[in-house]
């Protein structure tokens, strides 16, 4: 059981991040962002079979932390695209040197 | 500490009047607070209320002295100068009474140690022990009397002399100031104590030469005046170090005892007396440091006659005899000393030849009388030394005093006509007898005294130092010192004929003075001649009174010679001198055959009269003209009417090279230059490239970020599973 | 008196007092001012509550005058509370013979400093109040930590505020001044923190846990090769406070940017802080490192090169606050000279410098300060004979000129022979040489007042110059005060001060031959 959970928790992991790299629009950034955090979550879930319930309370705070984020990501997405009337990350640079 | 409150306990002077000796300085303090509080209320000006054109436009000579009255010719008389007249005087006279009560106990009461009254612990730490104490002995009460005995003097004619400034309360507190730290300085029981009046009265001295301080040149003269005192005290401060490291105390009668532990000839020894004397050339204005004295006329002419003539410029010579227990021990440096001494004197008089201004050349003969006084005490001849100092007081306070009634009424007279000729200038003056016939016979006697005619006291005072100075060519630690490869017996010959020398030229040029300013014509002006006139009495009284002192003053010590009453002063000062002087002359007073005395004295006097004579001869008043009209000098008499150019050698090799090495090369290039720019700055210089170059690789897009993190973590993952 | 305070037990609660009374008005002057608002009104509150703040710590600090027993060299009025327990740093006070003076010259200065800038602070006048306040705290905190974490936490707590009163309230090129200021200050001392750091852990050794506690550390034996690292770390964070030459130029640009009451505290207090710290700290824990002989002559040749170099450069400014900054520069030179001359009088007469540079610089950068107020100019040939217009100040300035030149009567006198008379029985010849910045400095003080204050008064728009008001008179006096006193009877700071300065260099020479000794055996 727990060996195919560890390989979906990495493929999807992996889509994850693959997603984060290729993509310029900030929203799909942001979904990829979120798929990573639960196929880590997955990961908890699956080794707290093991070592105790530790794992599982660490889920429910990725959570926790993801709604925050997902509220204050979209937030500031939202903030952007007024400034710009754009979400595409090319045109975005504002923290070039 | 102990030991000599011990010693207090049985001495002969405790428990007399000489207890209250703190009095003596605290009353001139006192009258300083007085006056000094005073003086800050503000002048009533009656004269124009802007206070930035009324009052204090001294003349448009730069050095002209008279100064207290304004364009506007009206008189300005501070408010408060009734209680300050009283007071100013008051307090010098009731100190110089107290000190002649305490000189008159002394007579009787044989002290051989000095009596020293310990006023309160003033710097006492680790080894060091130093007392506010007073010491009381022959030498310290001599001085006192003649400090607020020719100060009272002064004071008084301060009194008529500057009574029209506005500064005038002002004036009295910086006097009286003066007065207590040169009471300091003389009465003091250490070095330290010494010191404090030794700088005490430089500052005094800076404040009154830069009394009228609007004026450029006299704010110069007194800063000059002060630095170069202080390169002085720079040597005096070095000498106390050293015998400090040596001897572990700074008190005068311990080291006075233990002053032979440092070794006879040796070079601690050698390099205290040294530095002490680098103090005295600061202080008694010597070469090299004789320059800030003429400049110093710039102040008040009473000031000339108390501070740079009577008793301030005496306190090297006064240091000198004070620590005779160190020169005597050191042939080297007590023969520099007189060596110095001699070629001041001789040098300065040759300036004093061609000076135009009445003060200057009082100036240089005061410069140069010290080098006499330096004479006598550099070849151990403390007493004659001493001695000369006071004569040299009464007969120099009666000069400069003179002088100063002179200037007095030639500036009243300029003043009344709006005049704006140089008051100080000899080229106007001339004839003057006839209106001031009390200032020309008195300042005659004071002339006739300097010059060395007996019977008046610079004749003996002078005679006394030659004779000595003859009388250690042969037996005496000095002759048989070497000094730089040259036999003492044939330095000490030197200085002998070079004091000879100078005595000619003093001669000289007081005649020249006195037949410039009070014989031939008058050359002040028609206008300006029927306003000439006495002072008043309150200026000629202490004038008369320093003209007495200055015809019997030689009294005090009259040569051995002439018997029982003679050579008081110097029998006075025995327990304090006594032994040093004897140290130098191998034990047995000093004595020439009378043969020799007597041709040494018709010498001397031959000298005088052939220099006065010349004088009178050669130079003729009546071909003088005023100032303005007056042809510029040529050759040598130029050089020596511009001082050898000595203040502007100074001035190129010293002065500006200084400034220039400070402000170019420390300033600008080390300090802004190499540490400011290249290291400090230089180093936030790097940093900001460096994060400049930093910066370049924020391209601001998220992708390239998020790559370079993926790439990383894999890197990282790569390496720890290959380990 | 001294039954008195024994009454009230002065000695246990005086030293937590001082530090907190600050903090409490910086706390109560913020807070009124977000009441209260930036209004005239309430502007004029903040400086009252302020002064009043800084009054009471001084009434109540003058206690320590009597409280303390002279001839004991030990900590005194000792408060000890437990502060973060798990790194082993306590809230440790206490006070002996060099810091009692010190601190006495901190509650002295702080509250004519703040009557110093009463009207020429106008803008944020609450901010500027409370910052000054809990600067204090940082000060007093220095010099009375007896636990070196407490120390290092109370040396950056004065920066801070003091980076802000140079960066908001000073001159033109206050940014770049402030930040070269805080920049060299702080990136000297993070040496510092990383040499408590070390040692707190090795006097922990035994305990198990880290201990900062001063005497623990002293007591400590450390391996000769680390002392060299640490006395080299601490030297760096002390020597840029002094400042000794060449780490001296962060302070011309401070002093001149810094507003009044800034240049008189910068002056007179923080840069003691750099002596002190050689006094208490680089002194007695490493003394094998700083009395090694190489290591000493080049301290002293620096403080003589300061003492001269900082005298000739003085002499060519144009801007009367850089002068006085530069003699600083020399009169810190002097201090380092007794330090390391290390003979009781020239310690002795380090302290004395330290106490009489306080209230000379202090007094001169009122002075300047308060002409500055009428004429905002700060160049000296913008003046000429003003003597005329503005007597009182002309005398004053006078009077703490001839103090700052060391002339006898005043304080510097006693304080500038007592250095060199007990440095000269062990350096001689850097003596000697130090000795001429007596007549350099008379050279720059001298010129410099001759073109402000005398001369002729030919600039037309110091005719109307107004003397000094009572305000201004009223906070100069004390000073003067100090000055001549200290001058005439220096006898009872002396002996506040004696039996500590005699245990350092008694304990220093002594610890020095043992630590050499142990290092040339390690050499081998």
């Amino acid at each position: 059981m727990i060996p195919e959970a560890l390989a979906l928790s990495a493929v999807l992991f992996t889509i994850g991040a693959i997603g984060v790299l290729t993509r310029r629009n900030a929203i799909l950034i942001f979904m990829c962002v979120e798929l990573m955090l639960n196929a880590v979550n997955l990961t908890f879930v699956a080794l707290s079979k093991l070592y105790g319930v530790t794992g599982q309370v660490f889920v429910v705070f990725v959570m926790t932390v993801a709604a925050a984020e997902a509220a204050v990501g979209l937030a500031i997405i939202i903030a952007i695209f007024r400034h710009g009337q754009t979400v595409n990350l090319k045109n975005i640079n504002l923290l070039k040197g | 500490m102990l030991l000599q409150e011990a010693a207090g306990a049985a001495h002969p002077l405790s428990g007399t009047l000489a207890e209250w000796i703190w009095l003596v300085p605290a009353l001139p303090f006192l009258g300083f607070v007085v006056n000094g509080l005073l003086s800050l209320v503000p002048a009533t000006h009656l004269g124009p209320a802007d206070p930035s054109a009324a009052g204090h436009e001294h003349g448009q000579a730069g050095h002209e002295d008279r100064g207290a009255h304004d364009d506007h010719h009206h008189v300005t008389r501070h408010r408060n100068a009734g209680i300050v007249s009283l007071v100013g005087p008051a307090v010098l006279g009731l100190a110089f009474a107290l000190t002649a009560a305490i000189f008159i106990g002394m007579l009787g009461a044989h002290a051989e140690a000095p009596f020293v009254r310990t006023l309160f612990p003033w710097i006492v730490t680790g080894d060091l022990t130093l007392n506010a104490a007073l010491q009381v002995d022959q030498l310290s009460i001599v001085m006192t009397m003649v400090v607020t005995g020719v100060g009272f003097l002064i004071h008084v004619f301060s009194v008529g002399y500057m009574q029209d400034d506005p500064g005038y309360p002002r004036y009295f507190a910086y006097l009286n100031l003066f007065v207590f730290f040169m009471l300091v300085l003389v009465l003091g029981a250490s070095y330290p104590v010494m010191f404090v009046g030794w700088e005490g009265v430089g500052l005094c001295s800076y404040l009154l030469i830069g009394f009228w301080f609007t004026d450029k040149a006299n704010a110069d003269a007194g800063k000059k005046a002060f630095v170069m005192n202080r390169i002085g005290d720079f040597g005096f401060l070095v000498a106390m170090f050293l015998l400090f490291a040596n001897l572990g105390t700074l008190d005068f009668a311990a080291v006075s005892g233990r002053a032979a532990e440092l070794g006879e000839g040796g070079a601690v020894i050698t390099a205290i007396g040294l530095f002490f004397f680098l103090g005295c050339a600061g202080k008694s204005a010597q070469i090299p440091l004789y320059t800030w004295l003429p400049d110093a006329m710039a102040g008040p002419t009473p000031v000339s006659a108390l501070i740079h003539a009577a008793t301030m410029v005496t306190a090297g010579v006064y240091l000198v005899a004070r620590s005779a227990a160190i020169f005597s021990l050191t042939p080297v440096a007590s023969l520099t000393v007189a060596l110095v001494g001699a070629i001041t004197a001789l040098f300065a008089a040759t300036i004093g030849l061609k000076q135009w201004d009445i003060k200057k050349v009082l100036a240089y003969s005061t410069v140069s009388q010290l080098g006499y006084m330096f004479i006598g005490v550099g070849v151990g001849a403390y007493s004659a030394g001493v001695f000369h100092l006071v004569t040299h007081a009464f007969f120099k306070a009666l000069l400069f005093l003179g002088s100063g009634s002179v200037i007095f009424a030639m500036h009243r007279a300029f003043h009344h006509t709006g005049s704006h000729a140089d008051a100080q200038d000899m080229r106007n003056m001339g004839g003057l007898r006839r209106f001031m016939p009390w200032t020309f016979g008195l300042m005659w006697i004071a002339t006739l005294a300097i010059a060395g005619i007996p019977p008046l006291s610079g004749f003996f005072s002078k005679d006394e130092i030659l004779a000595s100075v003859f009388a250690r060519t042969s037996h005496s630690t000095l002759a048989e010192a070497s000094w730089a490869g040259i036999p003492g017996s044939a330095l000490l010959m030197l200085i002998y004929v070079l004091g000879l020398a100078a005595a000619l030229l003093t001669a000289v040029y007081m005649t020249r003075m006195m037949l410039y300013t009070f014989h031939g014509p008058n050359r002040s002006g028609d206008a300006e001649r029927s306003h000439l006139a006495e002072a008043p009495w309150i200026m000629t009284i202490p004038l008369a009174v320093l003209g007495v002192l200055s015809a019997t003053g030689g009294l005090i010590n009259l040569p051995a010679f002439l018997g029982a009453p003679a050579q008081k002063l110097h029998h006075w000062l025995e327990p304090v001198t006594g032994a040093a002087s004897m140290h130098i002359t191998h034990g047995e007073e000093a004595h020439l055959a009378l043969g020799t005395e007597m041709a040494l004295i018709a010498l001397a006097v031959a000298i005088a009269v052939a220099g006065m004579a010349y004088a009178y001869a050669r130079l003729k008043p009546a071909a003088l003209v005023p100032k303005d009209q007056s042809p510029a000098a040529h050759g040598i008499e130029r050089v020596l009417e511009h001082k050898y150019y000595v203040d502007e050698i100074y001035d190129r090799t010293i002065v500006r090279p200084v400034v220039a090495l400070s402000r170019r090369v420390l300033w600008r290039g080390m300090d802004t230059g190499l540490i400011d720019g290249l290291f400090v700055n230089g180093s936030a210089y790097f940093m900001r490239s460096l994060g400049w170059m930093g910066a370049r690789l924020q391209s601001g897009q998220v992708g390239t970020y998020a790559w370079v993190l993926v790439i990383g973590v894999l890197a990282v993952l790569g390496a720890f599973s290959l380990s | 008196m001294a039954a008195f305070l024994a009454g009230i037990h002065y000695n246990a609660w005086i030293l937590p007092v001082l530090l907190l009374i600050p903090t409490i008005g910086a706390v109560l002057v913020w807070a009124h001012g977000a009441v209260a608002g930036q209004g005239e009104a309430a502007s004029m509150t903040a400086r009252r509550l302020t002064l009043a703040t800084f009054v009471l710590e001084f009434v109540l600090s003058i206690g320590l005058w009597w409280s303390l027993d002279q001839q004991s060299a030990d900590w005194q009025a000792v408060f000890d509370a437990p502060w973060i327990e798990a790194w082993g740093t306590r809230f440790a006070l206490g006070v002996d013979g060099l810091s009692v003076m010190m601190v006495l010259l901190t509650t002295f200065l702080m509250p004519l400093a703040i009557l110093g800038g009463w009207t020429s602070v106008k803008a944020k006048v609450h901010a500027y109040h409370a910052l000054m306040l809990l600067l204090t705290t940082g000060m007093l905190g220095v010099f009375v930590a007896k636990d070196l974490f407490l120390f290092y936490v109370m040396w950056e707590v004065m920066l801070i505020p003091m980076y802000f009163i140079i960066g908001i309230w000073g001159g033109e090129r206050r940014i770049y001044a402030s930040l070269k200021f805080f920049i060299y200050t702080m990136a000297a001392s993070l040496l510092m923190l990383v040499a408590i750091v070390y040692l707190g852990i090795m006097a922990g050794e035994p305990l198990g846990r880290p201990t900062f506690d001063y005497d623990a550390i002293l007591a400590l034996n450390l391996p000769p090769a680390a002392t060299f690292w640490l006395f080299g770390a601490f030297f760096l964070a002390f020597a840029v406070k002094v400042p000794m030459f060449p780490f001296h130029t962060w302070l011309p640009d401070a002093h001149v940017e810094a507003p009044t009451a800034g240049s008189v505290i910068l002056a007179g207090i923080l840069l003691k802080l750099g002596t002190y710290g050689f006094l208490r700290i680089a002194l007695p824990f490493f003394p094998g490192v700083a009395m090694y002989p190489a290591v000493r002559t080049a301290i002293i040749a620096l403080a003589v090169i300061g003492v001269v170099y900082g005298s000739l450069v003085a002499l060519v400014q144009p801007d009367i606050k850089k002068l006085v900054a530069y003699s600083s520069v020399a009169h810190l030179g002097f201090v380092m000279l007794g330090i390391f001359a290390l003979t009781v009088e020239s310690v002795q007469g380090a302290l004395m410098v330290m106490i009489g540079h306080g209230l000379s610089t202090g007094a001169l950068f009122l002075l300047v300060g308060i002409i500055y107020e009428r004429t905002h100019t700060r160049l000296i040939d913008a003046y000429g004979g003003i003597a005329k217009v503005v007597p009182l100040f002309a005398t004053i300035l006078t009077v703490v000129a001839l103090s700052s030149i060391g002339l006898p009567g005043t304080n510097g006198f006693v304080a500038e022979f007592l250095v060199m008379i007990g440095s000269f029985r062990t350096y001689p010849m850097m003596t000697f040489v130090s000795a001429t910045g007596v007549i350099l400095a008379a050279a720059y003080m001298l010129w410099a007042l001759q073109r402000m204050i005398y001369n002729k008064l030919d600039k037309p728009q110091n005719a109307a110059l107004r003397d000094l008001n009572w305000r201004e008179l009223g906070l100069l006096v004390p000073i003067l005060a100090g000055i001549l006193w200290m001058g005439v009877y220096p006898q009872p700071v002396l002996n506040r001060m004696e039996a500590s300065a005699r245990k350092l260099v008694t304990d220093v020479t002594r610890n020095a031959e043992r630590q050499q000794a142990s290092m040339m055996m390690g050499g081998r």
